[in-house]
Formats: C-alpha cells, sequence, structure tokens
C-alpha cells in the first residue's frame, strides 16, 4: 500500500493506493504548518479503510512550495555563487538580469575562476584550485551557508564541480553546496541561475522536508517517502533536501499523470479545470509534453524541463457577467467560493452555479438559483464549453481525433463533447487527480551529452546512451524490467563537422517497492 | 541613435526576428551588451552618413555553434584582442566597428566592442539579416573582400587569415574556429567610410529596436503579431511583408551536412485541415513553401514567430506541436541584384531558383 500526498497552495490532497486501485481520498485545506495538513489529510484516509499505518510501504508527496516561496521571496537565505569558466563567459557575469528585489534577498555575492570544459568534454582551461580555495575563504568570513556551483560544459564533464563540492566541504563543512551539472541542461546561464535558486531554498528545503518527516513520525508511518519532481518522476527525501528546486511545476506534470492513470489512456488532452484556471497539456505515453520555450520563474530565466501548458481563466470560481454580452471569468471567487457563490448563499454568479442549474452537479442548494433564465443558464454553458473548447484546439498538433480528460474539482463544469476530440472522460476521483499522479510518480534518469556520430555512429551512440539513462534510473531506485525510453532528442551541432550531435535521453520505471527499505 | 540599456531587450527580440531563425540565441547577446554598458557606458553609434570616405571600418562578430554559444560567451578581453591584432596587421586603428550581421548574437556582440573600445559603431550592417556564411556579405558583393581578418579565442589565442576570396576565407576561419572550440570572436571587412555608404545595408540598428518596440507595443494591446507586420510595412526595405501562415508544427527533420544544420519543418492549419506550409531551413529559415509552392525564398526573410506573442523562434528551438505565424518580408534592393543573387540567392544554398521577389508571388 502506498499514499500520495499532493500539498497545493490551496488544498492539501490524500490518497491511499492499493496496487492500481484507490483505497481512499481526502481533500483539505494546506494549512500553515504543512504538516498539520498532511496529518489530517493521511489520518483520514487511514481511518476510511481501516488500515494502519504500518500497512504503508511508501509514501509520495508532491508540493508547490518551493516554487511558491521562491516566487514570493520568502524564506530564501543569501547564496554565494562559483563560477568555473574563466577565461570563457567572464563577458556575462553570474546575475546579470536578475530583478534587483531577489538580488536584494539572496546577494550578489559572485566569483569567476578559471576551469571548464569544451563542448566535447575535453579540457578548456585547468581547474584553478587555488583561486578557488580563496574564493571559498571569502564566503565563509561573509557567513555563507549556501553555495551555488556552475562549471562550463558541466553536463558533460562534471569532474570539476565534483571536485569543488570536496573543497568548499573541507573550508565549510555545513555548507548546502548546489552543482549546476545535477540540475540543468547546456546553457550556462539558465543552469547557473537554477542552481542559485536552489541554494537560495536551502533553509527551507530542510525545514520542509523535515516537517514531512515529523507528520509521517506523528502517525506512525515508518516507511520512506518520496517527492515528485517536473518531469512525472520520484527523488528521495534526503535528495530534496539538496535539489528542492527540482519540484518546480510539479504540480501539472502529476495531475496530467494522475489523469492518465485514473482514465488508462497514455495519449490524451488532459484539462486540469480548478477554481480559478484549467490548465490544458497533452500527454505522451503517459507522460505530459513538455514546453519548449524557456521558463521565467519568478523573474529568473532557467532552462528547467517543464510540461508544455496552456492555461486559460476558467475555473469553478469564474465569475460571470451578464451586462452587455455575456462573459465567463477570467476573474474567480477563488477560495471564497464556498461563500461567496449563489449556490451557497452568496450574491455572486459563478461557473459553478451554472452547472448546478443546469443539472450538472449537485453542489451547495440548487434553491438559490431557481431565479435564473433558462435562455442565461443555456448561454453560459455554451459559453464555458466554448472556452475549454477554444484551449483544446490550440494545444492539439494534429487533426487526429484525441480523448479528452478532464481532472480537477472543477470538472463538473463540462457535460458534453468537445468538438475536436474524440470522447469526453472524466474518471473516478478526478478531484484528487495530482495526489494520485504523485503517489504513482516513477523513477527516472536522463543523459544529455554531446557524441560524434562519424566517429561511434548513430546507433552506438543512442544505445550507449540509454544503458546509460537506465543505469541511472536502476540506481535510483526503478524496477530494472519497468525502465523505458520516454523521450529521446537529438539536435545536430551546426558548424561542427564530424556529425557531431547532442543527444538526450529520458527513461523512467516503476519504482521497485521490494527494495524500499523501512527506516526502523 | 542612441541605445540604452533599457533598449536592450526590444533590440534583442528585433535582432532575433531578421535573424530569421539563425544568428545565435540573442538573450546572451543581451547579457553580454547589458554587461558592457553597465561596466563601460553606452557606445557611441554614428550614422553611416557621417562616415568620412577615408575613414577605416572594421565589421566585428561571433563565429562559431549556436549550441556551444549557449554555454560559453565571450570573455571580452578577446573582443579588444581581435580589433587589435587586425589594427596592427593593417597600420591603422579603426575609425568605426560595424555589425556585419543585424540578426542575432552579432548584432549585439559589436555593441560590446564599441563600448568597451569606445570606437564608435555604425547604424547598419552587410547583411540586413543574418546568413551563415561570411562571404555572404554586401561588401563582399560589391567587391570588398573579407581579409584579412583576425580570429581570437577567449584564450586568446589569435591568427590572421588572408585568402584569395571571400569563401576561401569563409572555409579557413570556419577549421581555425573550430580548432579554437567553436565560440571565437572576428574582426573582417576591413572596409573604407565610402564602402559603407555605398554599401551597407543602412540604419538597421535603428529598425531592429523598432521591431522589438512594436512587439512589446503590441503585446501591451493585445496584438502582438499585427503591430509587428504594421511596423516592418512603414520601413524602407521590409515593406512588402506578410503572414504566409499561421498553424502548428506537425512534423521537423534536421540532418547536418558539412557542418550546417540543414532540415525542414512542416506546418498545418490548427484547424487540422487546409493547405500546409513547409520551411526549410540552413541556420536560417531559406525557403517557404505552401503545398509545394514557393511564396518566399532567400535572400527575402522568412520568420516563425510565437503566434500569441509575435516571439521569433530560433531553428535549434523548433518543436513539434508549437504554435506559430510565419512572416515573410522583403530585402532592400541591393540585396536583389543578380551579384548579390549569386552569392546569398536561393541557388547559393542549393535550393531551385530562380529567385522571385516576395510582393511578385501570389499566393495559393
Amino acid at each position: 500500500m502506498r499514499i500520495g500526498v499532493d500539498v497545493g497552495g490551496t488544498n492539501t490532497d490524500a490518497v491511499l493506493m492499493d496496487g492500481r486501485n484507490v483505497i481512499a481520498a481526502q481533500k483539505t485545506p494546506t494549512t500553515e504548518n504543512v504538516s498539520d495538513g498532511i496529518v489530517k489529510a493521511i489520518t483520514s484516509v487511514l481511518d476510511q479503510s481501516g488500515k494502519s499505518a504500518n500497512a504503508v510501504k511508501c509514501v509520495m508527496i508532491g508540493t508547490t512550495q518551493f516554487t511558491n516561496a521562491f516566487v514570493e521571496r520568502r524564506n530564501l537565505v543569501e547564496v554565494g555563487v562559483i563560477r568555473i569558466s574563466l577565461p570563457a563567459t567572464r563577458g556575462i557575469p553570474p546575475m546579470t538580469d536578475w530583478p534587483d528585489d531577489i538580488r536584494s534577498v539572496i546577494g550578489s555575492n559572485f566569483e569567476m575562476i578559471r576551469g571548464g570544459y569544451q563542448y566535447d568534454g575535453r579540457l578548456n582551461s585547468e581547474f584553478d584550485e587555488k583561486g578557488f580555495r580563496e574564493a571559498v575563504k571569502r564566503f565563509k568570513s561573509r557567513g555563507l551557508k549556501a553555495i551555488a556551483i556552475s562549471g562550463l560544459f558541466s553536463p558533460v564533464n562534471g569532474e570539476m564541480e565534483d571536485r569543488a563540492e570536496e573543497i568548499i566541504l573541507k573550508e565549510i563543512p555545513d555548507c548546502n553546496v548546489t552543482l549546476s551539472s545535477r540540475i540543468g541542461r547546456i546553457g550556462l546561464i539558465e543552469r547557473e541561475n537554477a542552481a542559485i535558486m536552489n541554494a537560495s531554498l536551502a533553509a527551507l528545503s530542510v525545514k520542509i522536508v523535515a516537517s514531512f518527516r515529523k507528520a509521517l513520525a506523528d502517525l506512525g508511518i515508518l516507511a520512506p517517502f518520496y517527492i515528485s519532481q517536473n518531469d512525472g518522476t520520484l527523488m528521495k527525501a534526503e535528495f530534496v533536501e539538496k535539489y528542492p528546486v527540482l519540484t518546480f511545476a510539479s504540480g501539472p506534470t502529476n495531475s496530467m499523470r494522475g489523469a492518465a492513470y485514473l482514465s488508462g489512456i497514455e495519449d490524451a488532452l488532459v484539462a486540469d479545470i480548478g477554481g480559478t484556471t484549467t490548465d490544458i497539456g497533452m500527454l505522451t505515453k503517459g507522460f505530459p509534453r513538455e514546453s519548449s520555450l524557456t521558463v521565467d520563474i519568478g523573474g529568473v530565466r532557467t532552462n528547467f524541463r517543464m510540461p508544455d501548458i496552456f492555461a486559460l481563466g476558467l475555473g469553478g470560481g469564474s465569475i460571470i457577467t451578464t451586462e452587455g454580452d455575456l462573459k465567463v471569468g477570467p476573474k474567480s471567487v477563488g477560495y471564497r467560493l464556498t461563500e461567496d457563490a449563489m449556490v451557497f448563499g452568496g450574491d455572486i454568479l459563478t461557473s459553478t452555479d451554472i452547472a448546478v442549474a443546469a443539472g450538472y452537479a449537485d453542489i451547495g442548494r440548487k434553491s438559490h438559483i431557481s431565479h435564473l433564465p433558462e435562455e442565461l443558464i443555456a448561454e453560459a454553458v455554451e459559453r464555458i464549453h466554448h472556452i475549454v473548447a477554444d484551449g483544446i484546439d490550440r494545444m492539439k498538433t494534429s487533426a487526429d481525433l484525441v480523448p479528452l480528460i478532464l481532472v480537477g474539482g472543477g470538472a463538473v463544469l463540462i457535460n458534453r463533447d468537445i468538438p475536436g476530440t474524440l470522447k469526453v472522460i472524466i474518471p473516478e476521483h478526478a478531484g484528487v487527480a495530482n495526489a494520485i499522479g504523485a503517489s504513482i510518480a516513477q523513477v527516472g534518469g536522463e543523459i544529455d551529452r554531446v557524441f560524434s556520430y562519424d566517429t561511434v555512429g548513430r546507433d552506438t551512440a543512442i544505445s550507449e546512451a540509454k544503458a546509460e539513462a537506465i543505469s541511472v534510473a536502476v540506481e535510483a531506485g526503478a524496477a530494472p524490467d519497468t525502465v523505458q525510453v520516454i523521450d529521446i532528442e537529438e539536435v545536430p551541432l551546426a558548424y561542427i563537422p564530424g556529425g557531431a550531435v547532442r543527444l538526450r535521453i529520458k527513461v523512467a520505471g516503476e519504482l521497485n517497492l521490494d527494495n524500499v527499505v523501512r527506516a526502523e | 541613435m542612441k541605445l540604452e540599456l533599457t533598449d536592450l531587450e526590444d533590440f534583442a527580440r528585433g535582432a532575433a526576428f531578421l535573424g530569421t531563425g539563425g544568428g545565435g540565441d540573442p538573450y546572451i547577446g543581451k547579457l553580454l551588451a547589458q554587461h558592457a554598458i553597465r561596466e563601460f557606458g553606452v557606445p557611441t553609434i554614428i550614422e553611416p552618413e557621417d562616415l568620412a570616405d577615408d575613414a577605416l571600418v572594421f565589421a566585428i562578430a561571433m563565429l562559431g555553434a549556436p549550441t556551444v554559444l549557449v554555454e560559453k560567451a565571450a570573455c571580452g578581453d578577446d573582443i579588444d584582442l581581435a580589433i587589435d591584432k587586425l589594427s596592427e596587421r593593417l597600420g591603422r586603428r579603426p575609425d568605426a566597428l560595424i555589425p556585419i550581421e543585424i540578426g542575432g548574437v552579432n548584432s549585439t556582440v559589436p555593441l560590446v566592442a564599441s563600448a568597451r573600445t569606445g570606437i564608435p559603431l555604425v547604424n547598419a550592417d552587410g547583411m540586413g539579416r543574418a546568413f551563415p556564411e561570411i562571404q555572404m556579405v554586401t561588401f563582399n558583393v560589391y567587391g570588398s573582400k573579407p581579409t584579412p581578418l583576425s580570429v581570437v579565442d577567449e584564450h586568446l589565442n589569435s591568427a590572421i587569415i588572408d585568402a584569395k576570396d571571400a569563401k576561401t576565407a569563409e572555409d579557413l576561419v570556419r577549421s581555425v574556429a573550430i580548432q579554437m572550440g567553436l565560440s571565437v570572436i572576428t574582426a573582417n571587412y576591413p572596409v573604407s567610410g565610402d564602402v559603407v555608404k555605398k554599401y551597407a545595408i543602412k540604419h538597421t540598428l535603428t529598425i531592429a529596436l523598432e521591431i522589438g518596440r512594436a512587439i512589446s507595443q503590441g503585446r501591451k494591446e493585445g496584438c502582438p503579431v499585427e503591430a509587428l507586420v504594421n511596423y516592418l510595412r512603414s520601413t524602407k526595405y521590409y515593406k512588402h511583408c506578410k503572414i504566409l501562415y499561421d498553424g502548428k508544427i506537425t512534423d521537423i527533420k534536421r540532418e547536418t551536412t558539412k557542418g550546417f544544420s540543414v532540415g525542414f519543418c512542416r506546418l498545418e492549419p490548427l484547424s487540422g485541415s487546409g493547405d500546409s506550409m513547409e520551411v526549410v531551413f540552413q541556420n536560417e529559415n531559406l525557403a517557404a513553401k505552401i503545398n509545394g509552392k514557393m511564396v518566399t525564398m532567400v535572400p527575402d526573410l522568412i520568420c516563425i514567430v510565437d503566434r500569441e506573442t509575435a516571439e521569433p523562434v530560433p531553428v535549434e528551438a523548433l518543436r513539434y506541436g508549437q504554435r506559430v505565424k510565419i512572416i515573410g518580408a522583403s530585402v532592400p534592393p541591393i540585396m536583389r541584384t543578380p551579384e548579390a543573387l549569386d552569392i546569398f540567392g536561393p541557388q547559393a544554398f542549393g535550393l531551385d531558383g530562380p529567385y522571385t521577389p516576395i510582393e511578385d508571388i501570389v499566393m495559393p
């Protein structure tokens, strides 16, 4: 048995799963002290099922806490940044285009040191260890406890970054060290930015992971727990303590993966309809299609693996206005739905009221909305379906009809076929798809490197990279026979003769529950 | 004209548009310029008309692979040295610098050079867009050679290249760049003020900035693509301009031959049925075809932009499923003469000719 938890900004959801079956599910408000909400949600699913804490083999948690903290500049620590790249890249020092408000929180402590590799992993400059040690000492004297390291072409060759970590820990044993090669791809500035963001979350990650740990201990659950990352795969709790940034944007991924799981369909469109917005994404082989655009988070550019999501201003709390043309959203009553919506005795007409009036949903009191004219209801229903259909059309990549899976609390708004889709599916437990997505997250492995196809041949290069990615996944806890290739991307390097190709392979497999060790 | 720190975002976006899919990540170029301007102040930009006939002008550019560039940007000293080395060879410092191309990263590298050295920058360039090779410059078309030229890497290794013609110079500089790690700085095309006045594509720094501003303004008003097209129509060079297509990418193929990324992307309408579009690219977008019929071809501009934000999409960022609009635009007459087309017309890229200007093609 395993438990999936989703700690969102508004709600904390928990599900108890036995194999493919959802045994119990619970939605509770997120609490200021995160662990209280988790305890409440998990207690409820255990009570509902009559199972004991002992029966739980593993807990998977999805959380938006870290993204929110960075965007809101809350609970961040001062960071020291050391780039190992000189003489290259001196023209763009670290944090060149960071917003001032974030620099004022995490400081502008950076150093650039000689070292780094070339695009094919050959040495570019010898690592200046002496200079590096001196830089670390300067940070030490300023009392810095979080350091981000970025090395030239470190995703291709990470040796210098590894050595850098050793040196830092010798000087400052309790330092939180972030290595850029562990979090990002080729693209020095974006990778370095992600490393700095990660380092700034060092204190918060320890605190949050500790509160997760405490919540489980309070419940008597001794099973290990994992946290889901933005590509739909899992990280061990200890790893999240070090690399919290990898949880960024895991929310939409979890809900899409949950949708695939609940419906049993691996290639489909997914619309996650919440209180204020609808996120539409595309599932391919059970995983979300990734965005190709660079992503700004809190004003900082990154090259994270983010799902390609189209967000619409439509949700269960969307306000309906009838002056002039009828409009639905984008304004929403948000978390005040249970006070402001007419079915709950409020005086604001929302899309939820329309769904109740049209007979799609049974929420609140229908008598409160008996005065609504038929034409108004019909027009609003039409409008809501039209908004979703329009969003679907933008996300579709081919004329082929694909199924549409609806999840999230607002899924009740949709009750008709949507043009361009094969059929509309609202699976059971659609409201807690996030937590289910977390509970079924897989263990992944990724390789991103430049290969010379002329020397090794395309087939050999791909099979080598594949084998390496698989061993990364297995080492992280995936059951070897379940590991599958999720994505292969080949980009030939322009102007480089010799068939140099940047090859990125991503694999993922089921977590091997048999090998999961309980912390007794 | 003047370019302030706060203009860089718009300028880089405009340059990315004129890069027609190539020219290297303008984001890196923007950061380089941002840092250089903070450190050394804003560069002096002069109008081509104000150059003395006998002034000495150098083109300055970064050369390498876009994929390497995103990891390994210039260090700064390499830019200074490239100018020093070529000056040494010629026995004279340049009176002004000029961008070799206005597309992509090479629109901002000269800003960095000018800010660092204090040598003024000419508001003009040698391509009016981006091209992949060093011979594809109007100065070469009309009789000036790119050589002698200097090549410098970040370790401050340097080479001077003399060549019998521009294509040979391209081959040689490319080999040196590969040895130097594929992200190098070159000072080239030492030409006179007179040549710049006759053959450069003038005021393109201003146009790049205005393109970026039109997109920004359009975003505020909710119609960035229309704002962009309207602005282009008001310019002297790019005025024959149309939205060639609106759709999503359904297929992409890339191959590397002789070191160049060659490929095509196919698009279908959002609705799923209707005319299909194919864009052929080799570092830059070269040809746009609707149902197999050529509707725009190099040297005219073919730009792929995000259909909602008008953000230019570089060739290496093209992905299956992207929703884009394709914009075609004319280039100045000086780039459409028979001698210009010999160097950068369709046949120079191995495409079927003959070249037909965008305004003479009837859309299917």
